[in-house]
């Protein structure tokens, strides 16, 4: 166990987190944005749409996040689809978390009493203002956990876009390992930073989780 | 560039054969990980501290961080002490420690959930507490976890593709040969996605007809 460098790798491995971060936080932003137009798309009136958003989900959830990230960075160019490392990661994550995402919204909104739903609309309120203002309040914690849980994996699965040269944690680490030969100590340096990043992750959501049982108790 | 799905079939056999590795990989894998999983259940809940705590840690550890990750340590770091594991190895070794720590949590909760008057009853008639474990204890646990650790399996099938950066001829790395020979990621990348979700819809469809079962024994 070599501690000198140790203390030497972690400013860098420091800075490598950095954009594992970024491609965590970017690939939420979109992945979010994709969980609510499939969920919504799963509870349409229209068959065509949630057929639609089914199959998406289906094809997502039961393909390879790596082979999904090599079509879009290696077949991407075939279509005239140039994208960065970086973009094409950030596109390819948030559009597999989403459809992971979606089904924990989809699970959450179901669990929700169906009484609730058709008191709503026997008093005459629209489907979408049922949804807005009985439904997902109700369902807004398990929500927020499974958003969560879906966080925690993609921050892990960040590490699969060192594979297409973005270098964040993972490649970073293999780096040091060609200059240093030390895997362990710099794979155990690396791995401590995930940690900390699902730590903080996993508090954030404990959290937000608590805010929303909060406002239920008030609402009750 | 236009798309020409004319260059796959000659490269079926290639693809095939890399589909074959993938299905071994996940049943040696996905066996390592349900007994292991038992196993870390088991230590965890009835073993001594001394054993419960270390194996407590290692399983956040596994938890924790990127299975890629995982697999760098461990085939890099292992040479590091002296220890060559082949790359098939270190690849099935480390996808199943890994998937062992998510199944561990499955069985720990299925193991709590069976109705403390079960063991109880055998106690009663006379079972030795092993024999309880064994025979009435365990089978039950085994039968509520059955649906969740399925789905792990699914779960781990499509991770077996990660191993292809260890060099192990799966699906992925076959199908990266054909690709360097034509030149044609989209048609090659695809056909293999198509094949991982054939294998998906099977592995979903059988694991449906198991948890019917399962709720019939139950």
């Amino acid at each position: 166990m070599d501690i000198q460098l140790i203390g030497r790798l972690l400013p860098h491995i420091m800075e490598a987190s950095l954009l594992t971060i970024g491609l965590t936080a970017c690939s939420l932003a979109i992945g979010l944005v994709v969980a609510t137009a499939v969920a919504a798309g799963r509870f349409s009136r229209m068959r065509p749409i949630r057929w639609l958003a089914t199959a998406y989900v289906s094809v997502m959830r039961g393909t390879p996040l790596l082979v999904q990230l090599f079509i879009v960075f290696f077949g991407g160019p075939q279509f005239r689809l140039d994208l960065t490392p970086f973009m094409a990661g950030v596109l390819t994550m948030g559009l597999n978390i989403g459809a992971y995402m979606s089904e924990g919204i989809k699970g959450a909104i179901i669990s929700v009493d169906k009484g609730q739903g058709e008191a709503s609309r026997s008093i005459g309120f629209g489907r979408f203002d049922t949804m807005r203002l009985f439904i997902l309040p109700q369902a807004a914690p398990l929500i927020i956990r499974s958003l969560g849980v879906n966080t925690v994996i993609l921050s892990k699965s960040t590490a699969l876009v060192s594979t297409i040269g973005v270098v964040e944690l993972t490649y970073s680490a293999q780096r040091f390992v060609t200059s240093t030969y030390k895997p362990f100590e710099v794979f155990a340096v690396a791995g401590a930073a995930y940690i900390a990043i699902v730590a903080v992750i996993s508090l954030i959501v404990r959290g937000a989780e608590k805010l929303f049982d909060a406002d239920r108790r008030v609402a009750a | 560039m236009t798309l020409d799905f004319g260059v796959v079939p000659s490269y079926s056999q290639l693809l095939f054969t890399g589909l074959l590795w993938t299905i071994f990989i996940t049943v040696l894998a996905g066996s390592v990980s349900i007994l292991l999983g038992i196993a870390i259940a088991t230590t965890t809940l009835y073993g001594p501290k001394f054993a419960s705590l270390p194996v407590r840690g290692i399983s956040f550890l596994f938890l924790g961080t990127p299975l890629l990750l995982q697999l760098y340590l461990l085939y890099y770091g292992l040479s590091q002490v002296g220890v060559m594991l082949p790359a098939f190895w270190t690849g099935v070794v480390g996808l199943g420690l890994h998937y062992a720590a998510y199944n561990a949590d499955i069985f720990r909760a299925s193991l709590q959930a069976v109705d403390p008057g079960q063991a109880e009853a055998a106690r009663s008639l006379g079972f030795s507490r092993g024999a309880t474990q064994r025979l009435f204890i365990m089978p039950q646990a085994i039968v509520t976890a059955l649906p969740q650790v399925g789905n792990n399996s699914i779960i781990l099938l499509k991770d077996t593709a990660v191993l292809s950066v260890l060099g192990i001829a799966e699906l992925v790395l076959n199908a990266q040969r054909a690709i360097s020979e034509t030149y044609r990621p989209f048609e090659f990348y695809f056909t293999a996605a198509l094949l991982y979700y054939v294998v998906n819809l099977a592995m979903e469809f059988l694991l449906g007809i198991a948890a019917r079962k399962a709720e019939e024994i139950r």
